[in-house]
């Protein structure tokens, strides 16, 4: 059966970052507009509790199947709606981002109008996406118990000691013939005018 | 220290390098090449006896010089291992036995010349990389005669200076004729904060060594006369303000203003410099007994082969680049992989061990789980469309793609050494081969979107993920601006841009393209932008033979902290754009579909 695409497109303030910069109001109306995109919401902050409960509500009375969330980078929230979705039911990659924070409102918040149409451009082509994602499984590896520290100064020290603290096989490599990297080379050390080593 | 060497649960490897890695989160492979001591470590009681009699002096790394070592030695005291080393460079019985004195000396017998190096293979599910930095030479700025004048001395060799242990025994002289200095100067920044002469950053820690230190020589000779010349006193950290203000309780005098220069008074080895007080506004003369530079930190000039090894990045600075500034500050962005320390950035030692605390913590989360979950979008093969050319295997930088052309043997692809950037579904001829996640049929929609209305208008930039993309959205945090004609299309990878996608862009009526990605050697899928190259260079010969100007296609590498230059780069592709008329879009319109119609004839 091929399912009907039904996409619900989260329109976020971010507080002023977005709603100062751009109208997010016509990218809501122009969102709706769009092919399979069944409704669009304004939100002042959708990464917060209301925001992402609202994606809840609509996915379960629209039986939305794709998610796009206007707001910043993936690179910052993808990992939320991702979480969000998936605790609604929905695979996590039938989520896209469409960046309207860092990429538009922040680099024209001189020109309210060209950012308002290039933030509709960014949604227009995050929805042409959305229509074509599919649902995707994460495969599971086994994790070998053990970490590798390279360097043995005060860092690689303390790492190693509170890993093999842990109950963890640790190896430490060091380059030179002692560990105490710089810091042993130290008299006392500030704030407590204590000992190096 | 001494914990690190008897804890059950920590396999100390020293004069050990890492040689090679492979292998993915959970499950690395690393290769550790353990050099010969030609001392056998847990025999070695560290008597000293071996030393006695070894006629080989040598520079002393530990003591940054200011003392000798033999050519067996402990590198100090509270060595860990507490055993004795061989620097077979150094030794007189290098390649045939002529000396053997420290041999016959050594009543535990554990000197061994035929020792040879050996290479460990060590199986780990995450890594932590705290590789530390150099410290600054001053030796490139002579301004302050460091390689003249012998009373010009580094704040690291004041350390070794006025420690206990240390070749003086903790008494404070100066180098050039043991004599205790009563006027000591600090300068402060030197190597750091400047983008003329050395480098640029604040180095972080060197105005609280000079507070510390002022403190220490000011306990144990309280006549001496200090003056620190600085451009700002950076006392943030806790406690920090309390120890600068004891200093200057204590005496020690700080003055605003770096000198330019110093000379030196050979009888008698005194130092003069002249500063401009910005504080009283006046010139000051000082003569002075010893000068302290208060060096900077700097990325460690043998980090590259680390770097590589484990596909990190680095930042403009040369210090390894987290993965978030905020977010993921500890994380590399190779996952499993975990930065601590100096290795990141130039940090005090408290910094330091909170940042390899929280890198144990992170490193813990994977370690501590039984399974961990990969990431979907990696590479699948459609069999029936292959056929085995194995270009695909070619273009993988993870070697994780296998095919056969003799044997006709459809390609394979091994799904947990896939990192997913997308290099052979590019590359691919007969679509055979795809990227889950980030498809062919994706891209195209979003190309079409994005060039559905006012094509002339608009600026096509294909960003990878991990530098421009990341760069974009700096220049966004940043607040820079840049013309809004430029329509992003993120790719994991420069790599995933597949020709066909350029392609399309100017058949749609886009008036330019900009592929980017990570600088060349920093790719954050090992080597896999070189394809980008080649595929850029393939296009370019394209749309000249097409009669298309192929300028119209750019190609830039940024990194993930270069937002400036992002936004400079788009606001010269808009240039460029607005050159394009609706003439020449139309005729490359035709152009591109007349060679598709060749192609179907």
């Amino acid at each position: 059966m091929a399912d009907e695409i039904r996409i619900g497109v989260f329109v976020c303030e971010c507080g002023l970052n977005i709603a100062g910069f751009l109208d997010c109001g016509e990218v809501r109306r122009y969102a709706e507009g769009l092919e399979n995109v069944v409704v669009s919401t304004v939100n002042r902050y959708t990464c917060a509790d209301p925001g992402q409960q609202e994606i809840k509500k609509k996915i379960r009375e629209l039986n939305l199947n794709r998610v796009v969330v206007a707001s910043c980078s993936p690179r910052l929230h993808e990992p939320t709606f991702r979480t969000c979705v998936a605790e609604e039911g929905l695979n996590p990659y039938l989520v896209d981002m469409a960046n309207i924070r860092e990429q538009c409102s922040w680099v024209h918040s001189t020109d309210r109008k060209a950012a308002t149409e290039k933030a509709k451009d960014i949604v227009r082509i995050a929805v042409a996406r959305a229509r074509l994602l599919k649902p995707q499984k994460e495969n599971e590896i086994p994790v070998t118990d053990a970490v590798l520290v390279i360097g043995g100064g005060i860092a690689g020290i303390q790492a190693s000691l509170d890993l093999a603290n842990a109950e963890h096989m640790v190896y430490l490599v060091e380059k030179q013939p002692s560990i105490g990297g710089v810091m042993a080379q130290l008299d006392k050390t500030f704030p407590t005018m204590d000992c190096s080593i | 220290m001494k914990d690190v060497g008897r804890h059950p649960r920590i396999k100390l490897m020293t004069l050990s390098e890492v040689e090679d890695v492979s292998g993915y989160v959970g499950n690395f492979n690393v290769k550790v090449r353990r050099k010969a001591r030609y001392v056998r470590e847990a025999d070695c009681t560290a008597c000293g006896e071996c030393a006695t009699v070894c006629p080989v002096n040598k520079y002393n790394e530990y003591e940054v010089g200011l003392a000798t070592r033999n050519a067996i030695y402990i590198p100090f005291p509270q060595s860990i291992p507490s055993s004795y080393v061989i620097n077979m460079a150094d030794c007189l019985s290098k390649d045939v036995i002529t000396c053997n004195k420290c041999v016959e000396k050594c009543q535990k017998r554990c000197i061994d010349f035929d020792m040879r190096d050996e290479i460990v293979e060590l199986k780990v599910g995450a890594v932590v990389v705290a590789t530390g930095m150099d410290v600054y030479d001053p030796t490139r700025l002579d301004e302050y005669g460091y390689t003249r004048f012998q009373n010009v001395v580094t704040s690291l060799e004041l350390e070794r200076l006025i420690n206990a242990g240390g070749p003086t025994g903790g008494h404070l002289v100066r180098p050039g004729d043991t004599k205790a200095p009563k006027r000591i100067g600090f300068i402060q920044c030197v190597g750091s904060r400047s983008h003329n002469r050395g480098n640029p950053y604040c180095s972080n820690i060197c105005c609280m060594v000079t507070i510390k230190n002022s403190l220490l020589i000011k306990e144990h000779y309280p006549d001496t006369e200090i003056t620190v010349f600085y451009i700002d006193i950076r006392a943030f950290g806790k406690g920090f303000e309390d120890l600068y203000e004891r200093s200057k309780r204590e005496g020690v005098r700080y003055v605003r203003g770096l000198p330019e220069h110093i000379e030196e008074d050979p009888s008698t080895g005194s130092l003069r410099l002249k500063v401009e007080n910005t504080t009283a506004g006046c010139i000051e003369e000082h003569e002075l007994d010893m000068v302290v530079l208060a060096v900077g930190l700097e990325a460690r000039k043998d980090g590259d082969k680390i770097r590589h090894l484990l596909s990190l990045s680095q930042t403009s600075d040369g210090f390894l680049a987290e993965s978030h500034p905020k977010l993921m500050p500890v994380d590399a962005p190779t996952r499993g992989v975990f930065l601590a320390g100096c290795v990141e950035s130039p940090k005090d030692i408290k910094d330091s061990v909170t940042q390899a605390s929280a890198a144990a913590a992170r490193a813990g989360v994977i370690l501590s789980s039984d399974k961990i979950k990969l990431d979907a979008a990696i590479a699948v093969v459609d069999k029936e469309k292959c056929t085995f050319c194995e270009l695909c295997v070619q273009v993988c930088p993870y070697s994780a793609i296998s095919a056969s052309k003799q044997n006709k043997i459809a390609a394979h692809v091994t799904e947990a050494m896939c990192a997913g950037c997308g290099s052979c579904a590019a590359e691919c001829a007969f679509g055979a081969i795809s990227l889950r996640h980030f498809e062919d049929a994706q891209y195209m929609a979003q190309i079409e979107a994005a060039l559905a209305e006012n094509p002339q208008d608009t600026a096509i930039v294909f960003a990878c993920n991990w530098c421009s993309y990341a760069a974009a959205d700096l220049t966004g945090t940043s607040r820079l601006q840049y013309p809004p004609n430029i329509r992003i299309i993120r790719t994991m990878c420069s790599a995933r841009v597949n020709e066909k996608f350029v392609m399309q862009a100017f058949k749609l009526g886009a008036p330019v393209v900009l592929v980017s990605g990570c600088h060349l050697a920093d790719c954050h899928y090992m080597a896999a932008n070189r394809s980008t190259v080649k595929r850029m260079d393939r296009l370019w010969s394209r749309l000249e033979r097409l009669g298309i100007r192929p300028e119209r296609l750019q190609l830039e590498w940024m990194s993930a902290a270069e937002g400036q230059k992002f936004a400079r780069v788009m606001a010269e592709l808009d240039e460029r754009r607005s050159k394009v008329t609706p003439e020449e879009i139309e005729q490359t319109r035709k152009a591109l579909e007349a060679a598709d119609k060749k192609k179907v004839a």
